[in-house]
């Protein structure tokens, strides 16, 4: 069953296209990957999704319900985190968690035992009675997943969960999520961090400026852009390469020899590694080192767009600039 | 949840209740906020009543004003109180009320009641610390009729703020609202200044005022000193509460993140 089903999903603000005619399908328990740069409109389809903005034109289907005319089912099965924080900061964790479970109308009993859940999932439980203003940017982020989850959602939203957040406590969030997956939730997730989307997503769609411009899974994605290669630093290159004619068994394209070292271009280097060390050592060749070369996202980017989705990658004061205009 | 229409009521009302928690929970929570609000209203019934009190003869002005300040402190509270909402925009709440699945209107109404309970729980600190103006508190029955004028005052006013709220999105906007809308509605009212004594054209833009009548229902309860019969004075506050109560459910339910 696919979680999310849209057909050319747009959104223009005065004229101007965020959102330009999305076709997207996201299957059941799949965490899907939204990744671009600011501004590429991945907020932007996240509230569309969520019911919070109004399409232009075009249809979502979330959990088999219309965004637009079962908004209400639509927010009951969902559970979303926003890129900003949406928190109360005047009130505590508990707080926070025991008026959203009221707002999903979560009875009583099954409230509370829902808030010792989440608040332990995400190991904050000795927190629960502090006022949020005093927590840190990432203990907020954790108890809005937290949060997000308390009404055991089917499919969760996360938008940028880890922007603006050190290396340390994002590795502790991809945890969280990772675990979440395991226990078959359905996730989307927005990022402009290409190790996040490699790291964590089952499928991710690149978009930029709005559209779609590719779409597939990580390692497919990579596949693509071709840039992928091997070196090998051994006794004999040039007999390495015949051999690596003759037998046929190795891909390989661009060859190139400097020195003791052959690298070619091969679309799997982590298939081939094996496969090439068997035959250098029928051919008695000794094989001193092995690198591999493997494309990153951002080349995947790069290849697509022809810009690097890091030269985009606004600041906090920018993005503060870019709210304020907007009027938020 | 497996549960009849008994029970889907009971889950509705406790999505009213939960909105109106939290605006009880951040009252409680910072009590310095709400020492400070009631610094103004007690710096203009001691001050002003007793200033101004010397220069109107044949009025007991100490009292005349615990009346008006109460109303004062009822509608500037009630006042912030609704048009809050433009800080839940920009601090990012309005987003997790709007995605949940509840009826804006039950926001609507969660917010009057939680707002309305604040502001009458700091009207009253002010008509308790009236007495040390000398006036004291009426029977039973007058003293329940009193709060529930309060809190028609105070609903009504949340009411406003929510509506405004609604239609405007920038923060700076809110002193606009401070300026052309909360101070003219506490100046041009009988707040102050009795209706009799006011200039003619005074008087006619302060019976127009929806706070007058409020504060004259008090007048009437707690110094039998009303300008206009008790009845109209309820029925004005009744109509006023309804009418902004429909208005800013139909701009709540309009607006967006
Ligand atoms: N409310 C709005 N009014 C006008 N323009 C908007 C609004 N929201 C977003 N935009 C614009 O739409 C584009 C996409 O924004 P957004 O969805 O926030 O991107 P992302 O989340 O990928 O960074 C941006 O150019 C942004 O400035
Ligand atoms: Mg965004």
């Amino acid at each position: 069953m696919n979680i999310i089903e849209t057909e050319g999903l747009t959104k223009k603000f005065n004229g101007f296209t965020a959102v330009d005619g999305l076709n997207l399908t996201v299957k059941e328990g799949e965490l899907f990957g939204l990744l671009g740069p600011n501004g590429a409109g991945k907020s932007t389809t996240m509230y569309m999704l969520t019911t919070l903005l109004k399409p232009t034109s075009g249809s979502a289907k979330v959990n088999g319900f219309d965004i637009k005319t079962q908004a209400h089912q639509v927010r009951t099965s969902i559970g979303v985190v926003f890129q900003d924080h949406t928190l109360d900061d005047r009130l505590s964790a508990f707080d926070n968690l025991d008026i959203h479970g009221r707002l999903y109308g979560i009875p009583g009993g099954e409230r509370q035992k829902r808030i010792k859940a989440v608040l332990e999932l995400v190991d904050l439980p000795e927190w629960a009675d502090k006022q949020v203003r005093v927590f840190s940017g990432g203990m907020k982020r954790r108890l809005e997943i937290a949060r997000g989850l308390l009404q055991t959602p089917k499919l969760l939203f996360l938008d940028e969960p880890t922007l603006g957040l050190d290396p340390q406590t994002r590795r502790h969030i991809w945890e969280y999520i990772e675990k979440l997956r395991r226990e078959g939730v359905s996730i989307i997730l927005s990022t402009h961090y290409l190790e996040e989307a490699d790291y964590l997503c089952d499928r991710v769609a690149i978009i930029d400026h709005g559209k779609i411009v590719a779409l597939d899974t990580p390692a497919a994605l990579k596949n693509i852009v071709q840039g992928s290669s091997i070196q090998i630093d051994c006794s004999d290159p040039q007999k390495l390469l015949a051999e690596l004619g003759k037998s046929k068994s190795v891909k390989h394209t661009n060859a190139k020899i400097a020195g003791q070292v052959l690298t070619f271009g091969t679309p799997e280097p982590g298939r081939a590694i094996p496969l090439v060390m068997k035959l250098a050592e029928k051919a008695k060749i000794a094989v001193n080192s092995i690198e591999t070369h493997k494309p990153s996202l951002e080349d995947v980017f790069i290849h697509y767009t022809g810009r690097s989705i890091r030269e985009e990658k606004g600041s906090g004061v920018d993005e503060m600039r870019r709210r304020m205009f907007r009027g938020h | 949840m497996k549960c009849g229409g008994v029970c889907s009521v009971a889950i509705e009302l406790d999505k009213i209740y939960a909105v109106w928690l939290r605006e009880f929970k951040r009252f409680t929570n910072s009590k310095g906020r709400m020492v400070g609000s009631l610094g103004m209203p007690l710096l203009f019934m001691f001050a002003l009543g007793s200033g101004i009190g010397s220069l109107m003869p044949g009025l007991n002005y100490n009292l005349f004003i615990v009346p008006g300040i109460v109303g004062m402190t009822l509608l500037f509270n009630s006042m912030f109180s609704g048009v809050s909402i433009i800080w839940d925009r920009e601090f990012g709440f309005l987003k997790e009320m709007l995605v949940a699945p509840t009826d804006r209107l039950n926001i609507v109404l969660g917010r009057i009641l939680g707002g309305a309970t604040t502001s009458v729980l700091q009207g009253l600190i002010i008509l308790l610390l009236g007495t040390f103006m000398g006036m004291s508190l009426p029977a039973a029955p007058q003293f329940l009729l009193t709060v529930l004028v309060m809190a028609l005052i105070a609903a009504s006013f949340v009411a406003v703020g929510i509506a405004f709220a609604s239609v405007i999105r920038e923060v700076e906007t809110f002193q606009l609202v401070m300026n052309f809308v909360i101070m003219p509605l506490f100046f041009l009212s009988n707040a102050l200044f009795p209706l009799d004594k006011m200039p003619d054209w005074l008087r006619v833009i302060a019976s127009l005022n929806p706070l007058s009548y409020g504060i004259d229902a008090m007048r009437d309860l707690l110094l039998n000193a009303g300008a206009y019969p008790l009845m109209l004075d309820l029925s004005v506050l009744f109509a006023f509460f309804a009418v902004v109560t429909v208005i800013a459910s139909y701009l709540f339910g309009k607006t967006s993140i």
